[in-house]
């Protein structure tokens, strides 16, 4: 059995004293991939988010059906803080395996739940134990032998209720959202628990600090994950057809708009789908399918990985250079390779700007949260119609498949931008129209659709040397021709993707540059700098390749400006050189790479060293 | 454009405007770049005449191909039809998105020998499990003509090219491919033979699924040599045709005058007919079925609506290097692609803003779910 898992448990970096244990710590469930915990981490998360509390949930798992370690880490924070953090103070160390690294890596003072029926070391005397008597409790209640797995988990989530004060109608919501409001299921579980949390009361006297009180800090928010998000978005924004091969981190993009589309996306008139969704044979396949509902002039997307762009590169070139558009959500994961499909990593971005042959540039959406999962759902679709290219969405694996806390998405209020379409009305009163042709000098051409009855609209779409008309050439000055023009709408496009985010504060000499799902770790850190090491700091987070003249702008008010992703070489770090050479030397490269999300230690350490070693 | 008869003089030239009010010039292309003699032109010519002859709009049809040869002739036909010429081997997949954003055209795919039967095998096979509705004509010449002369996949065993040497291994036989994948309509015809292409294309292009017409098609520059089974001489030597292909439109009123028992009818979903009438190769009594007769002098009874007698004269001939063409398979029974995703009749391109977008009820209620 491989050990990679076991090597990446939570690390322990000790307790903070001052720490209030009131609605501020860490949760870790360790247990055995495919025991079934899944649903009892989703109820305690979830019953903890409708007490009102901020909650954000990781689930760190290996590449594995069943078997290896799996952790799921949940912080509870009063002040609305949704990072990683590196410390979780109570364990439940219900995985015998790594039970003993799980439990050296609690900080003192730390909480730690167990089955008493298993093989457990008390090796610390600095920590608090709470033993389980889960095969008792379970036989006691009766539970049917072929469900006894599916609920032993529901033991600890009983338990915590009692020992932390999670309520328990809130744990019976929690339970009825994510069985699908099967009555039988909610109550065999939540029979679990209230027999676990009762026999807690009775039991295991409380000897350690953490607890939960009910706020209001998550009134009208939702619990979601971006995957989700972005399936709904897409099926808001309009999309037709989807083609898509199952890869992780991206396939539960699809398993959305299986189970929404029907629920989203049907004719009130006749009952029948407004959409195709076809699961490929494989990556080529599926782009292929996009560019060709994208050529008759669908709104037509994908969901893949690195692995799976890597087979769609001769397709996005050709949809590049033939002008066609469609949508790619790229959910990163830690590459190379098949590398570590259930790891996040931001590796994908130098690869999804340039994929394609020859001089390619492609438009990238880098979503920082679910909210824009949701957004670009849309905005994917309109760029690429207006942009006539593809366009990548680049979000990853914690932000694909974990859940968080947002306020609900909004009915969009704008209108689908279906770009430069000439019917066949506008054709005629035109006395010529090519089909590559700049005539609004933003490098945009106008397109017709296949089923235009105008004979002037019909034209060959190819992929070899074309002219303004479509018509095939390999003279050297129409395809320098060409290329000028698409490179003068790569230059409208810088202005017309989604801008960066951007935080000034007063006084402030050093910058930070982030993107994606750093952006929680970032925003902490920051608060840390500031009230800890009395250091300002501006913050822009990116949204989109190409990178516009703002980000120029922004790194030359700074000193330096640190640029924080999860990649081992910094890639985002090399196209902020490149877009701005004459400050390349204030670009400082925080790259980190380990499979995780990011932490606020992490960025706070590192900053704080290169500001005192300067 | 039609003359009208002067009474008592000759009779009127053939009408050339056909129901769709075009001629046939508004079906042409550009001129063709490929060698001179070029099995695919003909082809070309083919499909500009069958199109012609059904008044297909040119502007419903979608023309597709892939790269090689014969990726290149959809240039040569219907220019006022949209064309796409895609990535090596991958044109089914465009053609599946095509079809599925709009499903009120007839797409037309062009692919080759080396496009179908070894880059493009995957695409191939899944195109025809999920029956595409399209015309998917392979233009099979056993070489790769634009890369000057490889064997591909679907070179006979044992042929020989100037550089590439001797072929060693076994063709790929992309009609058995087809039919093993539940195509419902394959075919396999000689481009030397126009009648026999032009009724087989016509009939594909009225079929409601994957029409699939496999065309030997001579490349006249790297493979026309006596010994190859994918040249003029060999085609034209050993054709052995299955049937007389007739394909009747619905709207035209033809009486069958063959004798009862020697022609086989069948129905397409919208009303035209195909007439498959077995060659005469022996002769016989009046009414006497006839069939075909192979080279070692045996009759042949084929019926093209028996997948078994299909695949058994496909592994016959492949056995004794026969060259049958004609009608080999059809099958009308299959849903498609758009039929089991159960697309509405408007074309999903033509759907309005508020049909593409939920309801805000919808909408509303799928977010409160997370709640």
């Amino acid at each position: 059995m491989s050990t990679a898992a076991v090597d990446t448990a939570p690390r322990a970096v000790g307790l903070d004293p001052n720490r209030d244990p009131v609605n501020d710590f860490s949760i870790v469930a360790a247990t055995v991939n495919g025991s079934g915990s899944q649903t009892a981490n989703s109820t305690l998360i979830r019953a903890l988010f409708k007490m009102g509390i901020p909650v954000n949930g990781k689930n760190l798992f290996p590449s594995n059906i069943s078997g290896l370690p799996t952790w799921y880490t949940i912080r509870v924070s009063k002040d609305g803080y949704i990072a990683r953090r590196d410390t979780t103070e109570v364990l439940i160390a219900f995985n015998q395996q790594t039970a003993a690294q799980d439990l050296a890596a609690l900080p003192v003072g730390g909480v730690c739940l167990y089955p008493e029926d298993a093989k457990f070391e008390r090796s610390r005397d600095d920590v608090t134990y709470y033993p389980l008597p889960v095969k008792k409790m379970i036989a006691d209640l009766g539970v049917d032998k072929k469900l006894v797995d599916r609920v032993a988990n529901m033991v600890y989530v009983g338990a915590l209720a009692q020992l932390l004060g999670i309520e328990r109608e809130a744990i019976r919501e929690a339970l009825s959202y994510y069985l699908g409001g099967k009555q039988k299921a909610v109550e065999l579980n939540y029979n679990v628990v209230v027999a676990s949390a009762d026999w807690a009361r009775d039991n295991l006297p409380k000897q350690d600090p953490f607890r939960v009180e009910r706020m209001d800090k998550t009134e009208g928010l939702i619990l979601i994950d971006g995957n989700t998000a972005a399936g709904i978005g897409a099926l808001v924004g309009g999309m037709t057809v989807t083609a898509w091969y199952p890869i992780t981190p991206a396939t539960s993009l699809a398993d959305a708009l299986n189970e929404y589309a029907p629920k989203l996306r049907k004719d009130p008139k006749t009952d029948q789908p407004t959409y195709a969704i076809v699961q490929a044979e494989d990556e080529i396949a599926a782009i292929g399918m996009v560019l060709g509902a994208g050529w008759m002039g669908a709104r037509a997307m994908t969901s893949t990985s690195g692995p799976g762009i890597s087979l769609m590169t001769e397709f996005v070139g050709f949809g590049y250079f033939a002008e066609v558009p469609g949508v790619i959500w790229d959910v990163m994961r830690m590459g190379p390779s098949t590398g570590l499909p259930t790891r996040v990593s931001q590796g994908d971005v130098l690869k999804a700007y340039y994929l394609g042959h020859g001089d390619v540039r492609n438009i990238c959406l880098l979503p920082g949260n679910v909210q824009e999962c949701f957004e670009f759902g849309q905005t994917a679709f309109d760029l690429a119609e207006r942009l006539q290219q593809p366009v990548l969405v680049l979000s990853d694996l914690d932000l694909g498949m974990n859940n968080w806390m947002t306020r609900p998405f909004e009915y969009p209020t704008t209108p689908l931008d279906r770009g430069k379409v000439l019917d066949a009305e506008q054709l005629k009163q035109m006395e010529n129209w090519g089909r590559y042709k700049d005539v609004d000098g933003d490098g945009i051409p106008y397109r017709t659709l296949p089923g235009n009855e105008n004979p002037m609209a019909s034209y060959f779409t190819r992929g070899s040397g074309h002219n303004e008309n479509a018509g095939y050439t390999e003279r050297p000055d129409d395809w320098i021709k060409n290329m000028a023009r698409l490179a003068r709408k790569h230059e409208t496009a810088r202005t017309i993707v989604p801008k960066p985010v951007v935080d000034r504060r007063e006084g402030a000499k050093v910058g930070i540059i982030g993107y994606g799902s750093t952006d929680p770790a970032i925003v902490e850190a920051r608060d840390r700098l500031h009230s800890q090491l009395g250091l300002e700091t501006s913050y822009m987070r990116l949204r989109a390749l190409p990178l516009g003249e703002e980000v120029r702008q922004f790194v030359a008010e700074y000193d330096r400006v640190y640029v924080i992703e999860l990649n081992s070489d910094g890639q985002m770090h090399k196209l902020l050189q490149l877009h701005t050479p004459e400050y390349a030397t204030k670009l400082v490269s925080m790259a980190h790479n380990d499979g995780l999300p990011l932490t606020p230690r992490l960025v706070t350490d590192q900053i704080n060293e290169m500001e005192q070693t300067r | 454009m039609t003359t009208a008869a002067k009474p008592g003089g000759p009779p009127a030239p053939k009408a050339t405007v056909n129901k769709a009010g075009l001629s046939k010039p508004d079906y042409r292309g550009l001129p063709s770049t490929l060698c001179a003699g070029c099995g695919h032109d003909s082809i070309a010519s083919q499909i500009i005449q069958s199109a012609f002859e059904l008044s297909l709009k040119p502007h419903q049809i979608i023309k597709l191909s892939g790269i090689g040869c014969s990726s290149k002739s959809p240039a040569y036909f219907l220019s006022r039809s949209h064309g796409i010429n895609v990535v090596h081997g991958r044109m089914p997949s465009i053609a599946t998105g095509a079809m599925l954003a709009n499903r009120n055209m007839l797409a037309i795919g062009v692919s080759g020998d080396g496009d179908t039967g070894s880059i493009g095998l995957g695409q191939y096979k899944h195109m025809l499990r999920r029956n595409v509705p399209m015309v998917y004509i392979i233009e099979n010449n056993g070489v790769y003509g634009l890369t000057k002369g490889q064997f591909s996949a679907t070179a006979d065993l044992g042929q020989k090219l100037k550089y590439a040497g001797t072929n060693e291994l076994m063709p790929i036989d992309l009609c058995l491919e087809a039919i093993i994948a539940e195509c419902g309509f394959v075919a396999r015809s000689f481009a030397g033979d126009a009648k026999q292409v032009r009724e087989l294309l016509k009939a594909a292009m009225s079929y409601n699924g994957t029409a699939v017409l496999d065309i030997i098609s001579p490349c006249v520059t790297f493979n026309n040599h006596a010994e190859s089974t994918k040249s003029y001489t060999f085609g034209k030597e050993h054709e052995e045709i299955l049937q007389d292909i007739n394909f009747v439109q619905a709207y035209e009123e033809i009486e069958v005058d063959y004798e009862p028992g020697s022609v086989q009818e069948v129905k397409l979903h919208d009303g035209p007919t195909i007439l498959l009438r077995k060659v005469e190769a022996r002769k016989g009594g009046k009414g006497e079925q006839e069939g075909t007769q192979a080279t070692n002098g045996e009759v042949r009874y084929h019926d093209p609506t028996d997948k078994l007698a299909a695949l058994r004269l496909l592994e016959e001939a492949r056995e004794k290097q026969e060259f049958i063409t004609g009608l080999l398979y059809i099958n009308e029974s299959r849903p498609t692609l758009l039929d089991l995703e159960r697309l509405p009749e408007t074309a999903l391109i033509a759907m309005s803003e508020e049909q593409l977008r939920p309801s805000r009820e919808a909408f509303a209620a799928a977010l409160a779910e997370f709640a």
